[in-house]
């Protein structure tokens, strides 16, 4: 059994005693971060990536990142659950029922059924990881530049489909990443592009910087345009026991959650949010009680809380196989392989079997810890959440100071933050999603890489791409997808999906 | 002309301005044929591609049909506040090192709230002082010049 054996490295790499504390550090940050609405996995990893430039072994760095990733799944049910606010943007769903057990004095059963769906659904993704990753990673091999390409291509037409708002300004919002990731220094011919004789420009702009501005730094100016408004019913958390009628009803939403978050996961652009919406609207559309859901009925918890933690987890399997993001998270985890000098790609596996499955089994673990962290101490991250926003976002900002400097030593990152937290703000008030562009800056110089390389096989013509039939296959999906999209009927459901989204 | 969907119609601007600034300045760069690609010919490419995105944009936000959208109230008060804080941390800190850079970095950016209150201010400010010793420095070994210059003669 190859299978085992693989998992027996993963075991012996993450059971280290400094893996497993890292994990754990990852997953309690995780947990803290998911618990307190205003701050996201995107900016914490961001702001924690340069920390891991000290760290010896790779492996470590990303078992920590991906702890702070599905962590959150876990904390922003808490929230959601006992303030009727979601902590994460994936938990936005769960508040909907959550709330509403909560008020009913039911707050117990619902965070012991939104912890248990997630370690179920973490557990399945788990597996799943194991299983199809090693198949996916071979027919990467057999993948050319026009194939890489058209990958990427669809890549992104997905994340634009998939992602909330109007579909043009998001592709708009891709284009645009592409152009920023071109700033820099040219592989090909050594030009500085578009660096204006800044010496730091031409090695292009750090993504950490374009992530903290627009998501940090941004959100923050957001959120204090509005007042605070919390509610919280700490005091109710008696018992956390589920009856036997819950488990029953939840059991089956739970199951169905898990297997809907771990295929939107692997779409690109997916990931956790799209995993809990679409879960919450199947559950509603098939049970027997609809009149039920928005006033606490357990499978509008159960569900949606196991998509996302499924979906969290089963991202990591286009980075992990094709070596491409197809979440601005997974951007960040390419970041802190390549900062290790891995390139990502299908020969990760082979190459550096530790990180790997060492990854994978880490994941298991690191669940584990989260329903410990997460059930008997839940009334320690409540208890967070009396900190007032108001002495919480000057932290922030601190943290991610530090961070932006600590990426080069320069303060010259840190004021990189500035244009793009103002950028971020301007598209926030123009209703133009900034996770879209933060994908296409990811993928800019290696979808150019990939193009050029392509077109100097075919000596300049396109049809290339049309006539090796893996590109064409993948370029038709990206098509269709398009073209649903704009299809009228299509367009309103969407709306309706999203609705209630914000 | 009336400009119904304010965000769409900016936005639109937006996109447009920006793809043809990057197609110009992509013009100093050597462009190239298609089996040569030059360092100007993806930037080229994509600034039209986003310009014509960004007309796409715009024009529906001018038709009779569009949605009356504006733009939500923007407060340059809190915008400024937080990005000065930020600016100033990274003036102050290579010389006058992280203590003072902090202060003034939690002191600005926390005037932004509705609810100021210095007392707090101050008693955070020294909390996260020690936190950020204890976790950055010594924790996890970052390197950034903690005391002023003029203090520590280097």
């Amino acid at each position: 059994m190859e299978l085992l054996n693989n998992l027996a490295i993963g075991f012996a790499t993450a059971g280290t005693l400094n893996n497993l504390f890292y994990c754990f550090v990852g997953v309690a940050l995780g947990t803290l971060i998911g618990v307190l609405p205003g701050i996201g996995p995107l900016a914490t990893i961001a702001m924690l990536l340069p920390a891991t430039y000290k760290m010896a072994d790779p492996t470590t760095a990303l078992i920590m990142l991906a702890g702070i990733y599905y962590g959150a799944q876990y904390g922003g049910s808490t929230t959601a659950i006992l303030v009727n606010l979601p902590g994460e943007s994936s938990s936005v769903v769960t508040t909907l029922d959550g709330y509403q057990m909560a008020r009913k004095g039911r707050a117990g059963p619902a965070l012991a059924i939104a912890a248990l769906g997630s370690f179920f659904a973490g557990t399945v993704a788990t597996f799943l990881l194991a299983a199809f990753a090693p198949p996916l990673a071979e027919v990467a091999f057999k993948f050319g530049p026009a194939e890489y390409f058209a990958l990427m291509v669809l890549g992104l037409i997905a994340a634009v489909v998939l992602a909330n708002g109007s579909v043009l300004k998001a592709l708009a919002m891709v284009v645009l990443g592409l152009l920023l990731g071109m700033i820099g220094t040219d592989v090909n011919s050594g030009v500085a592009r578009f660096s204006f004789d800044v010496p730091e420009l031409s090695d292009g702009i750090e993504f950490v910087a374009v992530a903290m501005g627009m998501f940090g730094f941004a959100e923050i100016i957001l959120n204090l345009e509005q007042k605070e408004n919390r509610e919280v019913f700490t005091s109710k958390v008696t018992n956390l026991m589920p009856q036997w009628d819950d488990i029953k009803r939840a059991f089956p939403a739970i199951l169905r959650g898990t297997g809907i978050g771990s295929i939107l996961g692997i779409l690109p652009g997916g990931g956790a949010v799209l995993a809990s919406f679409s879960s919450y609207a199947i559950e509603k559309k098939i049970s027997k009680h609809p009149e039920e859901f928005g006033h606490g009925a357990i499978e509008g918890v159960a569900g949606p809380e196991s998509a996302n933690n499924a979906g969290a987890q089963t991202s990591f399997i286009p980075m992990l196989t094709l070596g491409i993001p197809t979440t601005p998270v997974m951007a960040l985890m390419v970041a802190a392989m390549m900062i290790h000098n891995i390139q990502p790609g299908p020969q990760v596996m082979s190459s550096n079997p530790k990180l790997f499955w060492g990854l994978i089994v880490s994941m298991w673990i690191g669940n584990l810890m989260l329903v410990i962290l997460n059930l008997p101490l839940v009334g320690m991250w409540v208890k967070l959440l009396s900190v007032p926003y108001r002495v919480m976002y000057p932290a922030i900002l601190l943290f991610c100071c530090i961070g932006a400097y600590s990426i080069n030593n320069n303060v010259f990152d840190v004021f990189m933050t500035i244009p793009f937290a103002i950028l971020g703000y301007v598209f926030k008030k123009l209703d133009c999603e900034p996770a879209p562009m933060l994908l296409g800056f990811v993928l800019g110089k290696l979808m150019e890489e990939y193009l050029r390389r392509a077109m100097t096989i075919s000596r300049g013509d396109w049809s290339v791409f049309f006539t090796r039939p893996l590109s064409a296959s993948l370029l038709a999906v990206a098509a269709i997808l398009l073209v649903i999209v704009f299809l009228p009927s299509i367009k309103s459901k969407r709306a309706e999906a999203f609705a209630g989204d914000d | 002309m009336r400009i119904r969907n304010q965000r769409d119609f900016w936005a639109g601007v937006l996109f447009i301005v920006t793809g043809l600034i990057f197609m110009v300045l992509s013009r100093q760069y050597n462009v190239g044929t298609s089996a040569k690609m030059g360092p100007g010919y993806f930037p080229m490419m994509l600034g039209g591609l986003m310009a014509i995105l960004g007309v796409m944009v715009l024009i529906p936000s001018v038709l009779k049909s569009a949605e009356v959208l504006k733009i939500t109230k923007i407060e340059p008060r809190m915008v400024l506040l937080v990005l000065v804080a930020v600016a100033v941390y990274a003036f102050a800190l290579p010389k006058l090192g992280f203590i003072v850079a902090l202060f003034a970095l939690i002191l600005i950016s926390s005037i932004a709230s509705h609810e100021f209150n210095l007392k707090t201010t101050l008693i955070s400010s020294v909390v996260l002082l020690v936190f950020s010793w204890l976790v950055f420095v010594k924790g996890l070994e970052l390197q950034f010049p903690f005391l002023p210059t003029f203090l520590t003669n280097n």
